[in-house]
């Protein structure tokens, strides 16, 4: 049967079917709707597959591993910048090895459509000595879950399975096959217990178990060889296949990657045809880099590093396609009306308010600074409210207020929004208090995490019992509703908070306005239908 | 227009795709939250019943507050390799906004067209003078229309997006009118009868309003 889905959704069903017990995620694009298919998937519900989110992605990797331990298949799924926060749990997954199949989903986005930076996934996955996955369409993303899950197995390691945005919210028709059962429970006898000693041991076994990977990937379906009468190589990685093929058809002397470690001997005998090779991979030039070790430096090597392609943001058809030789680019000219139109938070939400009463007060102190975070009140940072100094990751807001007001900057505030804090900032606050460092953490608290659509947030309704439990004096955890008819209370609040030399934290709480309209829709359906096409 | 007329009205001939079979190249574009994706969903839905391969790139996450939008739908009697379209490849823009629809020209064919909503939407402080913007849409391969005032004229105010789709019908040469209509029956089913009957009504009003541009 056909489904016509999401890449993500791919994804999602090809787990499920594959005999997937759990996934743990923390939403983040372009991976959020991997998680969320799941959720709501019939099937899903009727086996009781974990699916609930989770509060960072460190603690959803953990999860995952301790399912695998328990001889169960999970999927662990973030965007790039997640792996950074899983990376202790993930790199040492290799040393401890799998029970259960384990496949850690990174959806890279490359050209930063949603994110901070553009990092490649694929760099973890050699990093941590494991093998690597990267589709080139919603067929393959599929397919490569059951054979994900039975690699891992084999292996007994976690494999990465590596996505762009392109291939994560681009839909195509998929071919689905039967669902498979659940593995039984049947938890590791290995040691998993990773003393000095132990840990040597173990990883000298993941270094033994590396002949294997490559083997696996010079004998894998998904590494295709094409041959042709061309003399310039193509390594095509992933989606950049699709761009090739657009290119050229099949006039192409190449070899697709879409399995890692690098299929070498594949490589090796594509050079030996050729004059030189092209390599085209969305993201960082790592295949490139490791390519020049592989040929020497006598081969010919093109590609990002050499500026034959863009060397930062996505792949195009058309950059490829320039690349290739071929000629690209476009017929009409650039509209001459035209103006930017950037993101913006929504009309009538509460951040809104909480940047209007910020800027009030900080308006009588030249010297402030506002460190924020990640979330849709990062556009606090753009017109009309301009009140941001900076936003690096999850967390960072509280944790560079403090290191700012150690240095004696003054006032140091903090923004950070609900799920976030719990995500990452929760940690950050413990230290503050501890150091009683003199800084004023705003909690943007609209009861969900709004910026990758409204997912459930870890720390609803616990948010004053969470700071007070990690030692905020109470007096100085304030709550108000960010309305424009407060405006008078918030900004006496605020001033109050910023006079006040310690830590305090004020939590403007009003649910985000897109999740308040969908549940008025939910409360109102029934009765009146609403007339519309709209989404 | 009664239903014979529709079926009898001929599609224009889609492009020749690379491999001698025929294709129809569409991005579809607009402002965060104007239904642009509702019309890829059924142009989805109408391409799937008629056996057509398709790929559709969307736009999630941080860019739907408010900012600029737009997907990339591809159809085609043959596999399609790219899931985005090439610069001068585009058939068709289709355009909720009129400054939204001159953002991708670098993607627009030279034997494309725009089809597109002629009011603006007006959310940032810098936007053009809306004479010279209405001037140099006219300059372009293009069809406008006060889609909204359509689909109020129609009882269907929130149905604006399927007077847009229909105005574009007979432009996407691959698919019939009559096709697009099941398709929105079938994409609307579950909302009832009521919403399906309205959207149609939206639907049919942008038909015969466009074929009169």
């Amino acid at each position: 049967m056909k489904k016509l889905l999401l890449g993500d959704e791919a994804i999602a069903l090809g787990a499920i079917n594959a005999g997937l017990s759990g996934v743990y995620a923390y939403p983040g694009t372009p991976s959020t709707e991997i998680t969320e298919y799941i959720q709501s998937s019939p099937l899903a519900r009727e086996r009781g597959i974990h699916s609930r989110w989770c509060t960072n992605e460190k603690t959803a990797m953990e999860a995952a591993l301790g399912m695998s331990y328990a001889g169960k298949r999970a999927l662990v799924c973030m965007k790039h910048v997640g792996m950074n926060v899983c990376a202790d749990a993930f790199v040492n997954s290799a040393i401890t090895g799998v029970k259960g199949g384990l496949i850690v989903l990174a959806a890279d986005d490359p050209s930063m459509h949603s994110s901070q930076n553009e990092q490649d996934s694929r760099f973890y996955a050699k990093f941590a000595l494991v093998p690597c996955l990267e589709p080139s369409n919603q067929q393959e993303a599929y397919d490569m879950m059951a054979y994900g899950f039975d690699l891992s197995e084999r292996l007994g390691e976690p494999i990465v399975l590596r996505v762009v945005t392109r291939l994560a919210h681009s839909r195509a028709a998929v071919e689905v096959t039967e669902p498979m059962a659940e593995k039984a429970l049947s938890p590791s006898t290995d040691q998993w217990v990773l003393l000095p000693g132990i840990a040597r041991q173990k990883y000298a076994k993941l270094i033994e178990k590396q002949a294997a990977m490559l083997q696996a990937s010079e004998q894998s379906i998904y590494n295709n060889v094409k041959e042709s009468s061309s003399r310039r190589g193509i390594l095509a990685c992933g989606i950049a296949y699709n761009y090739v093929k657009e290119a050229v058809g099949s006039e192409a002397n190449l070899v697709k990657i879409s399995q890692y470690p690098l299929p070498e001997e594949k490589i090796k005998s594509l050079a030996e045809r050729c004059d030189e090779l092209l390599v085209i991979e969305d993201g960082q030039p790592v295949v490139e880099e490791s390519v020049r070790g592989l040929l020497g430096a006598g081969y010919r090597v093109k590609g990002r590093l050499t500026g034959d392609l863009p060397r930062t943001g996505e792949l195009t058809p058309d950059s490829v396609a320039v690349a290739l030789g071929k000629e690209a680019g476009a017929v009409f000219a650039p509209a001459k009306n035209m103006a930017p139109r950037p993101p913006q938070l929504c009309q009538g939400c509460g951040h809104r308010d909480v940047y209007a009463a910020l800027n009030q007060v900080l308006a009588d102190y030249p010297e402030h600074r506002v460190f924020g975070d990640i979330g849709c009140y990062t556009l606090g940072a753009l017109p009309p409210f301009q009140s941001l100094s900076s936003c690096v990751d999850m967390g960072a807001s509280i944790t560079m207020a403090k290191g700012a007001a150690d240095a004696g900057l003054f006032p140091a505030v903090a923004v950070i929004g609900d799920s976030t804090f719990t995500h990452s900032g929760m940690t950050g606050l413990l230290d503050a208090v501890n150091d009683k460092a003199n800084i004023t953490v705003i909690i943007s608290d609209n009861l969900t995490t709004g910026m990758t659509g409204g997912q459930d947030s870890a720390g609803t309704n616990k948010f004053e019992a969470i700071c007070l439990g990690l030692g905020v004096e109470p007096e100085h955890v304030r709550v108000v509703v960010p309305l424009p008819k407060n405006m008078p209370e918030i900004t006496q609040v605020i001033r109050e908070e910023i006079e006040y030399k310690g830590v305090s934290v004020i939590i403007p709480r009003r649910e985000c306005i897109q999740t308040f309209k969908r549940h008025a829709k939910q409360r109102t359906l029934p009765q009146t239908p609403p007339l519309q096409g709209g989404e | 227009m009664n239903n014979d007329q529709r079926k009898q009205s001929a599609p224009l001939p889609a492009r020749e795709g690379s491999g001698g079979g025929s294709k129809v190249d569409i991005i579809l574009c607009g402002v965060g939250g104007q239904g642009i994706l509702s019309i890829a969903t059924i142009i989805g839905e109408a391409a799937t019943k008629a056996g057509l391969y398709l790929k559709q790139a969307e736009v999630h996450g941080m860019s739907q507050r408010g900012g600029d939008v737009q997907s990339n739908l591809r159809l085609s009697t043959e596999p399609i390799w790219s899931d985005l379209i090439a610069q001068a490849g585009a058939d068709l823009i289709i355009s909720m906004e009129p400054m939204e629809s001159m953002r991708y020209l670098a993607y627009l064919s030279p034997q494309g067209r725009i089809v597109t909503s002629s009011k603006p939407f007006v959310n940032i402080p810098n936007y053009p003078d809306e004479e010279a913007l209405q001037k140099e849409l006219d300059t372009l391969p293009s069809t406008k229309l006060d889609i909204e005032t359509v689909a109020k004229d129609c009882g269907n105010p929130r149905g604006a997006n399927m007077v847009l789709l229909g105005m574009a019908a007979p432009y996407i040469g691959i698919l019939s009118v009559e096709s697009l209509r099941e398709a929105i029956a079938t994409v609307f089913s579950r909302k009832g009868e009521q919403v399906v009957e309205a959207n149609l009504k939206a639907f049919d009003a942008g038909v015969e309003v466009g074929a009169k541009q």
